[in-house]
């Protein structure tokens, strides 16, 4: 089987992975919205949480594995961590967006406000930037061993900058609500809200990985046809 | 190590020099800084804001921008006629090659600094010279950190397209430590608070310093092209 056979397959399989986590997300709606109790305080707002925090946790494990990838890259060298890299930070930063637009649209309600400097907004705000500054380099280099170091370089510092980021911010007040789920006493969040919730975790963690697989052999194929482009073109 | 110093100086000095001969960078950088520090004067309202709550702010805002400027010229001179192939042809090493860009930058963006404090002092009238050596040293340790960062960064923006944009969009965000920590700790100097107030932010500065310094100068070498 040929790298592009591979690779094909491997978008399949992908697009099945994205379907499965998609019906999986519907489920999630209904279960939030049906059969999951509204909260006391926050009324049906809160219901908004069961997408804003896994799709961002789906997003700050998205720019992990990105900042994880390049740094095998640059022990490694192989083309694939490379790749594998740009598709989770690209599927990252979609998400980054989902979570930034949800969050205010939560906040507005409860908080009063659209946007406020707390910590964990002005950390992930920074982290979807440094990450959207990774993709516009990528788009900014054409030679394929150059933009894999060069972003593998950027990937591996954002890594190491995100924690200073964090805490630096946190030294400000901080507004956002604490965890409820991983904190020492176990969590506080009623169990039928916390099934809910882990659902909708691992349903976006399924998407992530979907759509990263998707993402991953179209990189592939891109590649693949950049390779023959170059070796079969004008000399 | 002996040798490391020599080749680090000469190429430090190299950088030094070109700029010495034009001062085209030098003196647009510090036209800029004393720009800045004489428009942000003005962005805001005189009667709710006064000099001391603005002073921090505008002196970092200042020296960041500044600093952008002397760092896109770092390796923009090498990438003229090629230089930078020039200059892998000698017998370097990569860390050298870094250092002595560091090095270049830190006494490059330090003057623009020196010159730029005292015109500050006197703008937003903060009467702080007995503060000036703890001020100093927080700046020291800021502009490390942000040289640091900024040459490895530069060394790889000048290889793409629209380099001179391309250069503030990824290192603003790295920014964000040395920068906060800086305003706080300056607004603090200002405001005369006693040094156990400092000991935080100063810590993070440092801790931000020694990690990205050193992964830097490790990664530096992944930049240039064998």
């Amino acid at each position: 089987m040929t790298r592009r056979d591979r690779a094909v397959r491997a978008a399949r399989r992908g697009a099945v992975v994205t379907g499965i986590a998609l019906v999986g997300l519907a489920a999630v709606y209904v279960r939030a919205l049906m059969f999951t109790p509204i909260e006391r305080t926050q009324g049906p707002a809160q219901k908004i949480f069961y997408v804003h925090a896994p799709v961002a946790w789906a997003a700050l494990l998205a720019f992990t594995v990105c900042g994880l990838l390049s740094l095998l890259y640059l022990i490694m060298r192989e083309r694939k961590f490379d790749l594998m890299a740009a598709a989770s930070a690209e599927v990252g930063t979609a998400l980054a967006v989902v979570m930034l637009t949800t969050g205010p649209l939560w906040g507005k309600p409860i908080w009063g406000t659209w946007w406020t400097w707390d910590a964990r907004l002005t950390s992930t705000l920074f982290t979807f930037l440094l990450f959207v500054g990774y993709l516009v380099l990528r788009g900014a280099l054409s030679d394929f061993d150059v933009r894999a170091r060069f972003s593998a370089v950027l990937g591996v510092m954002a890594l190491v900058l995100v924690p200073f980021i964090h805490v630096t911010v946190y030294w400000f007040r901080t507004l956002h609500p604490d965890p409820v789920v991983l904190k020492p006493e176990g969590p506080s969040l009623p169990s039928v809200m916390l099934v809910t919730l882990l659902t909708s975790i691992g349903v976006c963690t399924v998407l992530y990985i979907g759509l990263v697989m998707q993402r991953y052999s179209l990189a592939v194929l891109q590649d693949i046809r950049e390779e023959e482009e170059a070796g079969g073109g004008i000399p | 190590m002996g040798e490391l110093l020599r080749v680090t100086a000469a190429i430090a000095r190299k950088d030094l020099k070109v700029e010495w001969r034009t001062k085209t960078a030098f003196v647009s950088s510090l036209v800029f800084a004393v720009l800045v520090l004489a428009v942000l004067y003005f962005a805001r309202d005189k009667t709710s804001v006064g000099d001391y709550d603005l002073a921090p702010g505008a002196l970092w805002v200042t020296f960041t921008f500044a600093g952008m400027l002397g760092l896109n010229r770092a390796f923009l001179l090498e990438r003229e006629n090629r230089a930078l192939d020039g200059l892998r042809l000698t017998p370097t090493t990569p860390t050298a090659l870094f250092l002595g860009k560091v090095v270049g930058n830190l006494v490059f963006l330090g003057v623009v600094e020196l010159v730029s404090l005292p015109l500050f002092i006197l703008f937003y009238d903060v009467p702080i010279w007995r503060q000036l050596p703890v001020l100093l040293g927080v700046v020291a340790l800021a502009t490390v950190g942000y040289v640091a960062v900024g040459t490895l960064l530069s060394a790889m923006v000048v290889r793409t397209r629209f380099s001179e944009v391309m250069l503030p969009v990824l290192l603003l965000p790295f920014l964000v430590p040395p920068i906060v920590s800086a305003v706080q700790l300056t607004w603090r100097i200002l405001a005369l608070r006693p040094l156990s107030e400092m000991t935080g932010w100063l810590s993070l500065l440092a801790a931000f310093d020694v990690i990205f310094f050193t992964l830097s100068l490790l990664l530096f070498e992944a930049i240039l092209v064998e």
